[in-house]
């Protein structure tokens, strides 16, 4: 089955973007014409190392960073695991980990092994969120030791789209000589971050997380941070990661950054007002449905709503039925047989944790789609739970 | 994105026969809210043991809806004999099979109707006497053997395809693996007559442990200017956070241990943990 992208409502973007027409366009040249290896003495291929560097230097200018303190890599999970390996063979003395229980499977997965990375020798704290997912500073204060090498807390939560005060987290941080790490694959491009004034050591980014492909990430290295290499191997990076560069990649997420900070203000204006208008059409047309996360202290493109009594899964698919997409926190829907850890960290309760919904928006949406969205969603809830053995239990 | 079969598409698109019974002669309950699915079939049968009617209410994903579908399908003009002879299998195979993981579904379906059936001649489910082995899903012994057997299931991942046991924290998998080596050797209990005592499920757990903190550990802890909050139960291990006086308290730690764990290992479960949440 083949589902046209001109045919579909797609708000799914915290799952993965649209690749920019504008950013595809600048990329062919270089997976055609230019195939030159950056690294090479001719001109040929010197020419393709200077794309990299405005590449560079517009990802720097989108986070607020210096060009040296940017390294490309894979994706987002190559650098999460770059940045905490790395404070971990930084401080073979220190022998503690803090995180948060609604990180991403890339750090919560990466963190929950560490134990069996260093032999047992590290442990991990995992701080606990509040109802509305977020975090408490004190508790985060209170975690914190001297045997601590670093701290990893995400931006923005990419189920319900919480802010985390990161930037005064690594302040804390930065007192007690720990080092700070942010997966920021969900706030880069939505959000203005400002690098140079925050005391973060490491952040994360992901190309497709904002309209440049698959297979491109960012990891950010302030300058001075002690670092050590994930993958060793030429003098790729600065040395900082080896391997050949994915050049098409980087110049489409160069490409990208500039797009992404051209597009700022449109994300937090004209793209917050039609994820409120679905937002409060949502919550106010179908009963029982719950918003899940903090309201204000949020990304502008993300709404987590749950419709309680019914399952995530079976309304996925009623929407696909008009090819809309989203993303659900049900158990059948992540191949899992528990509904997300996110939601579950927040304490939603099980009527409501299966029947979560995320709606996430780019740039790329209208009002007509909203209002689309809007007018089918009633029926779909209404008939599930027409069916549901719950719903007239809690009428 | 599960590949689902036509049949299942169109019988979770266009489900049949549902709603309940009104007056019913059988009624099924199985699943729960919090285990994510829940499936309610309601039987007529007439007076020569045939099954007149069926229908179901079902909380679920797709496969589930569609499983409840096409058993209410088969089900109707089928004599009560046949229907006791159904499996999980028959109706995966009538909706042209089900992905793996799904097959769970399918059992809920076989579950429900001999639990209308049993509501039906007045019969005890067998399978809900045995031992709760996963505790996630309050999964007995009885049902994983059955399952491992009329399945021929070779792995305990299968056998969490088939019953949701081992789907959950995972706690359970070392028993799994026991029980499907003794299962396939033949070395199993018989499927009825055994009685033993009952484990508790995950939830009757938490709901005891909450129970006990807020009749006992929390009053006692209040006349001390101390408070005491639930935070998280994890198998065996419950994570609290002591407030007022309690939190920061030279000797919460001892309180934490002697006073808190004592209490809930005496009144829970003599396995308990009790960790300050940190």
């Amino acid at each position: 089955m083949v589902v046209s992208s001109t045919k579909v409502i797609y708000m799914d973007n915290n799952a993965t973007t649209r690749v920019a027409p504008e950013v595809l366009d600048i990329m062919m040249p270089y997976l055609a014409e230019y195939y030159g290896n950056p690294s090479s003495m001719h001109t040929f291929g010197g020419q393709v190392a200077q794309a990299i560097n405005h590449a560079r230097q517009a990802t720097a200018d989108l986070i607020g960073a210096a060009p040296g303190e940017i390294v490309f890599t894979s994706c987002g999970t190559e650098s999460d695991s770059t940045a905490i390996l790395s404070a971990i063979q930084t401080f073979p003395e220190k022998n503690h980990v803090v995180t948060t229980r609604v990180e991403h499977p890339a750090v919560k997965n990466l963190c929950d092994n560490l134990e069996i990375f260093t032999s047992r020798k590290y442990h991990t704290t995992r701080l606990q969120v509040e109802s509305d997912g977020t975090l408490d500073l004190q508790r985060f204060k209170d975690s914190l030791t001297d045997d601590t090498a670093i701290v990893s807390v995400m931006w923005a939560n990419n189920e319900t789209g919480v802010i985390f005060p990161v930037e005064k987290m690594a302040e804390i941080t930065k007192e007690r000589g720990i080092l700070f790490h942010t997966d920021a694959v969900q706030a880069v491009g939505k959000i203005p971050i400002n690098l140079k004034e925050t005391a973060i050591d490491f952040l994360s980014i992901s190309g497709h997380k904002l309209h440049a492909p698959k297979g491109i990430g960012v990891l950010y290295v302030r300058k001075g941070t002690p670092f050590v290499p994930f993958l060793n191997g030429g003098h790729q990076e600065h040395g900082r990661r080896g391997g050949t560069e994915n050049v098409a990649a980087i110049i489409g997420l160069g490409k990208a950054c500039e797009l992404a900070a051209a597009r700022m203000a449109e994300e937090n204006t004209r793209v917050r007002a039609l994820r409120d208008k679905l937002e409060h059409g949502l919550l106010t047309t179908i009963p029982k449905a719950l918003l899940n996360g903090h309201p204000e202290q949020r990304l502008p493109n993300t709404s987590n709503v749950s419709f309680e009594y019914v399952e995530g899964e079976a309304i996925l698919l009623h929407m696909n039925q008009f090819n809309i997409c989203a993303s659900s926190g049900s158990a059948c829907t992540s191949g899992s047989l528990e509904p997300s850890h996110v939601l579950r960290a927040m304490g939603v309760p099980f009527t409501a944790a299966h029947g979560s919904i995320r709606f996430s928006l780019s740039v790329y949406n209208t009002e007509a789609e909203v209002d689309f969205v809007l007018e089918k969603m009633p029926a779909i809830i209404a008939k599930l739970r027409a069916m549901s053995p719950f719903w007239e239990e809690h009428q | 994105m599960w590949e689902y079969t036509d049949k299942v598409q169109e019988h979770f698109i266009n489900p049949k026969n549902v709603g309940e019974i009104e007056n019913a002669d059988g009624v099924g309950n199985v699943g729960s809210i919090a285990c994510g699915d829940a499936l309610r079939l309601t039987i007529k049968v007439d007076e020569n043991q045939i099954i007149t009617d069926a229908k179901f209410k079902t909380f679920g994903c797709a496969s589930a809806i569609a499983s409840s579908s096409m058993l209410t399908e088969m089900l109707k003009g089928m004599k009560l004999e046949d229907a006791k002879r159904l499996t999980n299998d028959d109706i995966a195979k009538a909706l042209g099979g089900l992905p793996k993981e799904k097959m769970h579904c399918s059992v809920m379906g076989r579950e429900a109707l001999e639990a209308a059936i049993a509501d039906y001649t007045g019969a005890i489910l067998p399978m809900a006497q045995g031992e709760v082995i996963c505790e996630c899903f309050g999964v007995t012994d009885l049902e994983i053997i059955r399952a491992v057997k009329e399945n021929t299931l070779k792995s305990v991942e299968e056998i969490t395809n088939f019953t949701k046991a081992g789907g959950g924290c995972g706690k359970c998998e070392g028993r799994l693996r026991e029980l499907l080596a003794e299962t396939v050797e033949g070395l199993a209990p018989p499927l009825i007559g055994i009685k033993r005592e009952k484990r508790m499920t995950s939830l009757e757990k938490i709901k005891k442990i909450e129970e006990v903190i807020e009749r006992e550990i929390k009053p006692t802890l209040k006349k001390d200017g101390g408070d005491i909050q639930l935070i998280d139960v994890d198998g065996d291990f419950v994570t609290v956070s002591l407030r007022g006086s309690c939190a920061g308290c030279h000797s919460s730690r001892t309180t934490l241990k002697e006073y808190v764990e004592k209490k809930l290992r005496e009144q829970v479960l003599e396995s308990l943990v009790v960790e300050e949440d940190r």
